[in-house]
C-alpha cells in the first residue's frame, strides 16, 4: 500500500511553475472574441425568451391574460410566474415570460400580456430612518465595557455621520441561461448553459422545483461575464427557462434578463447609514465607541455591518443596528459582504477622531492597531508603513483642510481591510494515460480570476510537466464536484485538490516507474518531464516512458479532495491589507479625481503574481467606481428604480481610476501559510480611503458615498443631502 | 422595439414626402444613438422610419465669409475635427469634442444633437415630457438631481443638446424642410419649454426635417465649458457657452448661454449685462457667473447645480480669452 | 449631446396611411416584415433576411452567430457591442442592420485568422487587460478604431480615446498598458488590420 504522499507545497526557492507570472490560459480566446459565454449560445432551434415585469413596488396581481401573447405568430411558449393572487414586493418582479423564434417577437409578445394589479403602499428609500415607520426593525443593542464612563473620561471625542448606499452588481453578462428540457418526469433530460458562480450545485438547486432528478440535469459553462456575488443560484429564471423549453416541446430557450430588469432585481448590495461617536486619549488611543446604524437589503431587511471593523478590541462599545425592509429587489452577496460598509464607517470615524485630536491619522491608525486581532496585528503595522512609503504620506499628507490656495485641493486618506478566504471544498481528478497525456478535471468555474491558469500551474508544478501538456476541463457538473466561487475560496480549494490529485496520481505512477529504475516509489520525484531518483537526477526515465508502463487496458485516475476543516498547510484564511488614496477635489465643482491609489495586500502563497495583481487592480477600480459614482435612484412616488441602465447608474471608465499601485506582501512568513484567496480583501477599503482623502483635502467630512459634486458641495456649504 | 416600415430615400424631397404630419407616425433616423434606444423603450413607436443618412445634400461643412453652413448629417466627430470650426467657432468645437465617447461622436449627427429627446428618467420611464403620474408632477418631489434649475416648470427636464448653447450664443439658425417648403428658425427659438404634454421641446413639426445649421460669421472669442464628473461617457452636470465681441480688450457684446440647466439652452442676460464694457478677468468672470444664476430656482435635490452653472460660465469666459489678451 | 433622428416626435398612436406623404409613391419603403439584406462583414458579403427593426448587434449575434460583440447595456452606453463601420467605431446595438448595408463592417471575428492573434488581442493577453472577458471584444475593437487614428498615442490620449467602453471587473490598468504595447507592435510591423 502506498503511503499518503506529502502534499505540502514545494519550498519557495524550488518552485518552477507556481509563483511564476503566467499569462491567463484563456486569454487568447477572450481577447479574440472566440470565447463562448452561455449568452452566446446559438442553435437553429433556439428560442428567445423575454419577461414582462411588474411596474409597481408593491402590488397584488389580480389577473394575468396571456391569450394575445400566446396567439402571436412565432411565440412557442408562455409561462406565468406570478399568477393572480401573488403579492409583489418590488418593481421589476417577474410576472410572465414568453419564448419565441426571435428576440423581436419575444419583445412584442410580452407587451401583449395584460396584467391587472391592486397597487399597495410601498417604501423604497431608507436614507431617512424617521420615514421608515414600522418597516424599521431594531436588531438589538450590543454592549462591551462601560461606554458611558469611557466617554465621560475621554480627552477627545468626535462624532459623525456616514452613509453608503445600495449599489448594483451590473455584471456585464446579465443573469440567465439557455435551458433545454427534453422528456418527462424521471426520463427528463435537462441541458443548461448557465451564467453562474456555482456550476456544481446548480442542478441540485433546480431539481426540486422542477421535480426531475438532479442527476438528469447537465450544466455547462465555459465562461461567465461577471458575478461579484450575485450569481450563486439558478434563480427563478433558470426554472422558468426550463418550463418554457418543456412547453415548447424541448427546444432550447435562451432567457437572460434584460439590462433594466437585471439591475432592478438581480443584485443589490445592502446600504448602511449611521452615526458614530469615538472617545479617546490625546495621543490618539481610542477608548470608547458608540454607533447607531441602519440599512436595507430589500424586502427581507439587510446585512448589518460588523462594527467597529477590524479594531474590534476597543474596550468600551455600544452598538445599535436597525434593519429596514424596503420594496426593492432582494440583496445579494457583494464582494466582501458588509465589509465595505463597515470599513467605510469605521475608517471614516477614526479619521474624524484623528482630525479632532489634531493628529496624523496614520499615527492614530497605528496606535489603535492594538485592537486588531492578534494574528494579523504585526501585518497591519507593517502595511501602514509600507503603504505610507508607497503613497508618499510623509511628504504629501497635511493636516485636514490645510490644502493651500486655489480651487484644486489634494488630500490623502487611509482604509483597511480583512477577509478570511480559506479554500472551499473541492475535488479534482487527475488522469494519466499510457501515451503520457494528462487530464485534470474539476467542476469549478473561472470568473475571470484566473482559476484555469492556477489549476494548470499547480498540476504542472506537481507533475513536473509544462502547462501545455495538461488538458484541463472545468465548467460542467459531469466533472468532480467543486463549490461556489464566493468568499475568495476558489483558489485555496482548487489548488489544494489539484495538488492532492496530482500527488495521488504520481504515487501510482511511481510504483510503475520504480521497477524500471530499480528503486522504490518513495525515492522518486517528477521534474522536467521525467521521473527521476531523488538526489540522483541522472537516474531517470521520461514521463512518456513511465506512462507507457500503465497497462493499455487502463489509466491512472486519482481524486484529490480539499477539506476546509483540514487545510493540511496547503491553504489558510485571514488576510489584512492597508490602502491609501491620493485625490484631488475641485472645490468649485465638487468633482473628485483619484490621482494615485496604493494598496498593500497581505496574502499567502501566491500561485500567480500577475493574476493576483490583476484581481487587486480590478477590485480597486471597481471600488473607485463605487466611491465616486455609483448610486441607485429609487423614486419614492412611483416606487421604481429610475436608473436601471449604464447611463445614469454611473460606472468608472478607463480615465476615471487614476494610477493604481499594488504591492503584494509576498514574504516567506506569509508564503508558508499556504494559499489564501484574494478576490474580496482588496475590494473592501476603497470607499474608506477615498472618503478620508476627500475629507483631508477639503477640510470637512462628506458623509455619504458616492463622492459626487452634489454630496461634496453640500458638505462644503454645510447643507445635508 | 415595435416593428416599422423602413424607407431609405436619397433626396431630401423624397424624404419629406415620406413623413406624416401627425405626431407619432413617422420618425427620422440619422445617427440612431438616441432614437434606437427610445424605440427599444417604446417611448417612440413610429410606424415608419425614414433613414436620411443617404441624402448627400445633408452632408458637409462649408465655411465662408458670411459664416458656416453645417449639414444636418455632419457627425460630432467631423465637427470637432474641422479646422475652420476649431479656429473660428471654438465654442462649437469644444462642445462636440466634449462628448467622451468616440463611438457617439462617430455616430451622432449635429441635427440629431439638436433633435434628441431629453434624458429625464421619468420621461424615459414613460411618464411623459412633463413627468406626471395621474396628473401629479413627479419631478418637484422626486429624484430631481439632474433636472432643471431654471424655468420654474411645468417642464423640468434639461435640454440634452451639446451644441444648443453654443449655437444660441452664436446667433445660429436652423433650416427646417417639409413637403410644403422650408423655413429658417433661430436656434434660440427652435427650443421651447413645453407647457403641456402635447407640445414638443423643439418646434420641428412631425413632417419636417432639419436640413442644416447656419452660423453667422464668428464672434472673436468663444468657448464652451462643461462640468463633467466622469472622463468616460456621461452627461455634463452643467455647461456654458460664451461668444464675445471685443473692442480692444473690452467686451463690446457678450452672449452667455447655459446648458443642462433648463428645458432649453438658457440665456444668461444678467451675465451678459455684467460683462459689457469689462475686460475678462478672474473677478469679472466670477461676477458674470454669479449674475448668470441669480434667478435660479433649484429643486429639492439639485441646488448644487446652481454653483456648477455659475462655475461653468466663469470658466467658459476665461477659456474664451485664454492666450488672446 | 447624442444624435437622434432629425424628425418630429412620437407620442400618439394610430395607423399610418399608406403613401403618407402626399404625392410621391414611397417605392423605397420596405418592411415591417423581414426583408433580405446584404452586409459586408470582414470583407465578405453576407445575405440574411431580417425585419427592419433588427439591430446590427442582434443580426451579428442571433442571425450570423458572430458572438464576439456582446449585448450588455443595449442602449449605446457601454461599448460591449462595438464594431467598426466604414473605419469608425460604432455601437452596433444602436445601428439597424438594414442601415448597415453598403458599409464596410469590421468585427472582432475578422481581426485575425483562426489560431492567430491580432497585435491588439496579443497585447490584451500580454498585459492581462481582461478578467471575465465580456467587455474585451468591444474594447479590442474600440482600441483598433482608436489606434488606426492615433498610431502613436500617449496614455492620456488612450484614456480619452477609450472613453466609450466600460469594464466592470476593472481591467483598465492592463488595458492602458495593452494600448501602448499594441501601438508599438503595430508600428514595428505587426499585422495591422
Amino acid at each position: 500500500m502506498a503511503n499518503t504522499p506529502d502534499y505540502s507545497w514545494p519550498p519557495m526557492d524550488q518552485r518552477k511553475v507556481i509563483g511564476q507570472p503566467y499569462k491567463r490560459v484563456d486569454g487568447p480566446a477572450k481577447a479574440s472574441g472566440r470565447a463562448k459565454y452561455s449568452s452566446d449560445y446559438l442553435s437553429r432551434d433556439l428560442l428567445f425568451g423575454a419577461y414582462q415585469t411588474c411596474p409597481h413596488a408593491h402590488a397584488r396581481v389580480l389577473s394575468v391574460d396571456t391569450s394575445e401573447a400566446e396567439s402571436t405568430k412565432g411565440v412557442m411558449a408562455v409561462h406565468v410566474a406570478a399568477p393572480a393572487g401573488t403579492e409583489i414586493q418590488w418593481a421589476g418582479a417577474e410576472i410572465a415570460a414568453v419564448a419565441a423564434t426571435s428576440t423581436e417577437i419575444a419583445w412584442d409578445a410580452v407587451r401583449k400580456i395584460k396584467v391587472q394589479y391592486e397597487v399597495l403602499p410601498h417604501l423604497v428609500n431608507e436614507t431617512d430612518l424617521s420615514k421608515a415607520g414600522a418597516r424599521a426593525k431594531a436588531a438589538g443593542e450590543r454592549l462591551t465595557g462601560d461606554p458611558d464612563k469611557a466617554f465621560q473620561e475621554a480627552e477627545v471625542t468626535s462624532e459623525g455621520h456616514y452613509g453608503i448606499p445600495v449599489i448594483n452588481h451590473v455584471c456585464l453578462e446579465t443573469h440567465g441561461s439557455v435551458t433545454q428540457w427534453k422528456g418527462q418526469g424521471d426520463d427528463s433530460q435537462l441541458q443548461c448553459w448557465v451564467s453562474t458562480q456555482d456550476v456544481t450545485h446548480y442542478a441540485g438547486s433546480l431539481a426540486p422545483n422542477l421535480k426531475v432528478p438532479a442527476a438528469n440535469i447537465h450544466v455547462r459553462q465555459d465562461h461567465v461575464g461577471g458575478g461579484f456575488g450575485s450569481k450563486f443560484s439558478p434563480d427563478a429564471w433558470g426554472e422558468v427557462a426550463a418550463r418554457l423549453s418543456q412547453k415548447a416541446g424541448g427546444r432550447p430557450v435562451k432567457l437572460f434578463l434584460d439590462r433594466a430588469t437585471d439591475q432592478k432585481i438581480a443584485g443589490n448590495r445592502p446600504s448602511a447609514y449611521g452615526w458614530i461617536k469615538i472617545g479617546g486619549k490625546r495621543d490618539g488611543t481610542i477608548t470608547a465607541w458608540e454607533s447607531r446604524t441602519w440599512g436595507t437589503g430589500g424586502f427581507t431587511g439587510g446585512g448589518s455591518p460588523p462594527l467597529p471593523y477590524i479594531i474590534t478590541g476597543i474596550p468600551n462599545q455600544r452598538m445599535n443596528h436597525t434593519a429596514v425592509s424596503t420594496n426593492i429587489g432582494p440583496s445579494r452577496a457583494w464582494r466582501a459582504p458588509n465589509n465595505q460598509q463597515a470599513s467605510y464607517m469605521t475608517c471614516g470615524a477614526v479619521e474624524d477622531f484623528a482630525a479632532k485630536a489634531g493628529l496624523d491619522p496614520l499615527e492614530v491608525f497605528k496606535i489603535n492597531a492594538r485592537y486588531t486581532p492578534e494574528a494579523r496585528r504585526d501585518t497591519y503595522l507593517f502595511h501602514f508603513d509600507k503603504a505610507a512609503e508607497l503613497a508618499g504620506w510623509k511628504k504629501l499628507w497635511h493636516p485636514r483642510g490645510e490644502s493651500g490656495p486655489g480651487p484644486m485641493k489634494r488630500g490623502l486618506g487611509i482604509g483597511f481591510n480583512a477577509w478570511a478566504g480559506l479554500g472551499h471544498q473541492s475535488q479534482c481528478r487527475v488522469t494519466l494515460h499510457a501515451d503520457g497525456s494528462v487530464n485534470v478535471d474539476i467542476g469549478t468555474q473561472d470568473l475571470g480570476t484566473g482559476t484555469r491558469t492556477i489549476i494548470l500551474q499547480v498540476a504542472a508544478e506537481t507533475l513536473g510537466l509544462p502547462i501545455g501538456a495538461i488538458k484541463l476541463a472545468i465548467g460542467s457538473n459531469d466533472l468532480p464536484p467543486d463549490s461556489a466561487s464566493g468568499g475568495s475560496t476558489t483558489v485555496g480549494g482548487v489548488s489544494s485538490s489539484t495538488r492532492k490529485a496530482s500527488m495521488n496520481a504520481l504515487a501510482k505512477l511511481y510504483e510503475l516507474a520504480a521497477q524500471t529504475l530499480g528503486t522504490t516509489a518513495d525515492q522518486l520525484e517528477a521534474a522536467e518531464g521525467r521521473i527521476r531518483v531523488k538526489g540522483t537526477p541522472a537516474k531517470s526515465i521520461t514521463w512518456q516512458a513511465a506512462c507507457r508502463r500503465i497497462p493499455a487496458s487502463g489509466v491512472i485516475s486519482e481524486i484529490g479532495e480539499t477539506n476546509p476543516r483540514n487545510p493540511m498547510g496547503l491553504m489558510a484564511g485571514g488576510v489584512a491589507g492597508v490602502q491609501m488614496a491620493d485625490v484631488s477635489v475641485d472645490i468649485e465643482t465638487g468633482v473628485v479625481k483619484v490621482n494615485r491609489y496604493v494598496a498593500v495586500q497581505d496574502c499567502g502563497l501566491i500561485i500567480n503574481p500577475r493574476l493576483a495583481e490583476s484581481v487587486c487592480y480590478g477590485a480597486i477600480s471597481q471600488g473607485i467606481s463605487t466611491a465616486l459614482y455609483e448610486q441607485r435612484f429609487m423614486d419614492g412616488q412611483t416606487g421604481r428604480m429610475l436608473n436601471p441602465n449604464m447611463e445614469f447608474y454611473k460606472l468608472a471608465g478607463i480615465g476615471d481610476i487614476g494610477d493604481i499601485v499594488v504591492h503584494l506582501d509576498i514574504r516567506p512568513e506569509n508564503d508558508k501559510r499556504g494559499v489564501v484567496g484574494l478576490g474580496e480583501p482588496p475590494a473592501v477599503a476603497i470607499c474608506a480611503a477615498i472618503g478620508n482623502a476627500v475629507a483631508n483635502a477639503i477640510g470637512v467630512r462628506v458623509p455619504n458615498i458616492p463622492m459626487t459634486p452634489e454630496h461634496v458641495l453640500a458638505a462644503l456649504e454645510g447643507r445635508t443631502v | 422595439m415595435q416593428a416599422f416600415e423602413y424607407a431609405n430615400p436619397s433626396t431630401l424631397q423624397e424624404a419629406v414626402a415620406l413623413l406624416a404630419p401627425q405626431r407619432g407616425q413617422t420618425d427620422v433616423l440619422a445617427g440612431g444613438t438616441d432614437l434606437i434606444s427610445l424605440m427599444k423603450d417604446y417611448i417612440h413607436t413610429p410606424k415608419r422610419l425614414v433613414n436620411i443618412k443617404n441624402i448627400q445634400e445633408l452632408e458637409g461643412i462649408r465655411a465662408s465669409a458670411g459664416g458656416l453652413r453645417i449639414g444636418a448629417l455632419v457627425t460630432m466627430d467631423e465637427l470637432a475635427r474641422n479646422a475652420e470650426v476649431r479656429a473660428s467657432y471654438k465654442a462649437l468645437a469644444d462642445a462636440a469634442a466634449g462628448i467622451p465617447s468616440p463611438q457617439i461622436r462617430h455616430m451622432g449627427t449635429v441635427g440629431g444633437d439638436l433633435c434628441q429627446r431629453p434624458r429625464c428618467w421619468y420621461f424615459r420611464g414613460g411618464f411623459g415630457l412633463l413627468a406626471t403620474d395621474n396628473g401629479k408632477p413627479l419631478v418637484p418631489d422626486g429624484e430631481n438631481h439632474y433636472h432643471a434649475i431654471f424655468g420654474g416648470g411645468p417642464a423640468y427636464f434639461v435640454s440634452a443638446s451639446s451644441l444648443g448653447p453654443a449655437l444660441v450664443a452664436m446667433g445660429a439658425r436652423v433650416k427646417l424642410v417639409s413637403a410644403k417648403g422650408s423655413r429658417e428658425v433661430a436656434v434660440k427659438s427652435f427650443f421651447v419649454a413645453p407647457k403641456d404634454e402635447n407640445t414638443r421641446e423643439i418646434v420641428l413639426r412631425p413632417d419636417e426635417i432639419l436640413s442644416e445649421i447656419l452660423v453667422p460669421a464668428p464672434a472673436v472669442h468663444s468657448a464652451t465649458y462643461e462640468v463633467r464628473q466622469k472622463e468616460a461617457l456621461d452627461w455634463p452636470l452643467a455647461a456654458a457657452s460664451v461668444a464675445l465681441t471685443m473692442k480692444g480688450s473690452v467686451v463690446a457684446g457678450a452672449k452667455v448661454v447655459m446648458g443642462h440647466v433648463a428645458p432649453i439652452p438658457w440665456e444668461a442676460a444678467a451675465a451678459e449685462k455684467a460683462l459689457a464694457g469689462k475686460t475678462i478677468t478672474a473677478a469679472s468672470a466670477e461676477a458674470a457667473g454669479k449674475a448668470a444664476v441669480e434667478d435660479a430656482q433649484p429643486l429639492s435635490r439639485n441646488a448644487y447645480k446652481v454653483q456648477l452653472a455659475s462655475v461653468a460660465v466663469k470658466r467658459a469666459l476665461l477659456e474664451a480669452v485664454k492666450g488672446k489678451a | 449631446m447624442r444624435g437622434v433622428g432629425i424628425g418630429g416626435g412620437a407620442l400618439g398612436t394610430g395607423l399610418l396611411e399608406k403613401n403618407a406623404g402626399a404625392g410621391t409613391t414611397p417605392a423605397s419603403v420596405v418592411g415591417p416584415g423581414a426583408v433580405p439584406i446584404t452586409l459586408h462583414i470582414n470583407g465578405k458579403p453576407v445575405t440574411l433576411t431580417v425585419e427592419p427593426r433588427v439591430t446590427l448587434s442582434n443580426a451579428l449575434r442571433e442571425h450570423l452567430g458572430m458572438t464576439g460583440s456582446k449585448r450588455v447595456c443595449d442602449r449605446g452606453t457601454c461599448g460591449g457591442c462595438t464594431v467598426i463601420m466604414n473605419g469608425k467605431t460604432v455601437y452596433s446595438c444602436s445601428v439597424l442592420a438594414i442601415d448597415a448595408q453598403g458599409k464596410n463592417i469590421e468585427t472582432i471575428e475578422g481581426l485575425a485568422a483562426p489560431g492567430q492573434l491580432h497585435p491588439i488581442s496579443q497585447a490584451f493577453w500580454n498585459n492581462d487587460g481582461q478578467q471575465c472577458g465580456y467587455c474585451t471584444s468591444g474594447f479590442v475593437m474600440a482600441m483598433k478604431g482608436f489606434l488606426d487614428e492615433h498610431p502613436n498615442p500617449t496614455v492620456e490620449e488612450v484614456k480619452h480615446g477609450l472613453g466609450g467602453n466600460l469594464c466592470r471587473c476593472g481591467a483598465y490598468m492592463g488595458i492602458r498598458k495593452a494600448a501602448m504595447e499594441a501601438a508599438k507592435a503595430i508600428q514595428q510591423g505587426g499585422k495591422h488590420g
